[in-house]
């Protein structure tokens, strides 16, 4: 039986696609069979950032239709062994997935599988609340600004209510906070929300920070999955990510500001006024 | 910070600004967030009932809905207004 998580934030454009390619390869590299599934039917985008646009043949609207089958869907990642990508359809069709398809795929997939990792749509829409009615566990992505915060709260109130597990009575599903372009200069600073202010207000555990970092960019528009940049900050802290979901006792890197000299002090660069 | 932010006015901390504002927003959703649909509208109407008799505001009245194990309790909470202040307010309104 594979493990169900999904990757979730409400907001759109906190980092839930870089996340979720991330972390799927990242426990593919620990040696589980991973499988990614983009959920954002009509905006395909999983592909792109994992760098396997132009091998996409069938999709998951395809397979959930029946006009495929899992097999011929699946791509299999070239760089890592053991990770899959299940990409999302282009369709413009909004009601393209349906419980019982997902279901349906979500089984046969379960059956190979060690982890399946569902890269929710921004939103509240079906597509979202398909991404998370199956999950056993969610990581709740969130950027530590206003407008993130709030939308985090209301996704954790609909795993609560409108998941699976809630509505068959079984066992919570199991909540992780992933604090994403986090600068420790800015929050230091007091001008970001930091670490302890979005944990206080979301009250769930914290499995990582994931600093701003040009690597994620440079990562995207490579196709590379920002995890496999092991010299980048981003990357090491997705490596800690998937060392804490299992188990490890991982410290927190990367969220205390570099101590600076008294003439950095006075000579700011402009780079850091822009950050 | 550079040398020259000292010269600079002190502003308030927005970090704790947005965190003040968030707690409270959040707080205020999760409290109707497991409610049924209606409750906002029931306590709209439930103030427009109230305010006919009573000067009250949205403010003062507080409808929760809390399950129990086999059955729901509707709490209603209204403030009324100090007797004094009421009726100056009302000649207020008079005179007006």
């Amino acid at each position: 039986m594979a493990k169900i998580i999904v990757v979730t934030s409400g907001k759109g454009g906190v980092g839930k696609t870089t996340t979720s390619a991330a972390f799927g390869t990242g426990l593919a590299l620990r040696g589980y069979k991973t499988v990614v599934i983009d959920f954002d039917v009509g905006l395909r985008n999983l592909d792109l950032v994992m760098g396997c646009e132009r091998r996409v043949v069938y999709d998951f609207v395809n397979v959930v239709n029946e006009e495929s089958n899992l097999t011929q869907s699946l791509i299999k990642d070239k760089r890592v062994s053991n990770l899959y990508i299940l990409p999302a359809s282009q369709t413009r069709d909004k009601d393209a997935l349906t419980k019982e398809g997902v279901e349906r795929v979500l089984n046969e997939l379960s059956k190979e599988f060690d982890y399946i990792i569902c890269d929710s749509p921004a939103g509240i829409e079906k597509g979202a609340q398909l991404a998370l009615y199956f999950a056993d566990e969610a990581i709740i992505v969130t950027n530590p600004e206003v407008s993130s915060v709030r939308d985090s709260d209301r996704i954790l109130g609909i795993l609560a209510s409108k998941s699976r597990r809630s509505e068959n009575g079984q066992e919570h599903v199991k909540e992780h906070l992933l604090l994403t372009r986090y600068s420790p200069m800015r929050a230091e600073r007091g001008d970001m929300l930091n670490i302890q202010d979005v944990t206080d207000i979301l009250a769930i555990p914290l499995i990582g920070v994931i600093p701003e970092s040009k690597a994620v960019l440079q990562a995207s528009n490579a196709g590379v999955p920002v995890i496999l940049d092991k010299l980048s900050e981003a990357g090491q802290a997705y490596s800690d990510v998937v060392g804490r979901f299992l188990g490890e006792e991982r410290p927190h890197r990367f969220i205390n500001a570099q101590k600076k000299g008294i003439l950095s002090r006075i000579f700011k660069t402009k780079e850091e006024e822009t950050v | 910070m550079s040398i020259f932010d000292y010269f600079r006015p002190h502003r308030r901390n927005s970090a704790s600004l947005a965190k003040e504002r968030l707690q409270i927003i959040v707080s205020h959703e999760r409290a109707t967030r497991n409610g049924p649909d209606f409750l906002p509208k029931l306590q709209e109407e439930l103030v427009g009932v109230i305010a006919k008799y009573v000067d009250i505001d949205e403010e003062q009245v507080k409808v929760a809905l809390e399950q129990r194990d086999e059955f729901s309790v509707l709490e209603l909470n209204i403030t009324l207004p100090d007797c004094e202040q009421a009726r100056k307010r009302q000649v207020e309104n008079a005179v007006a």
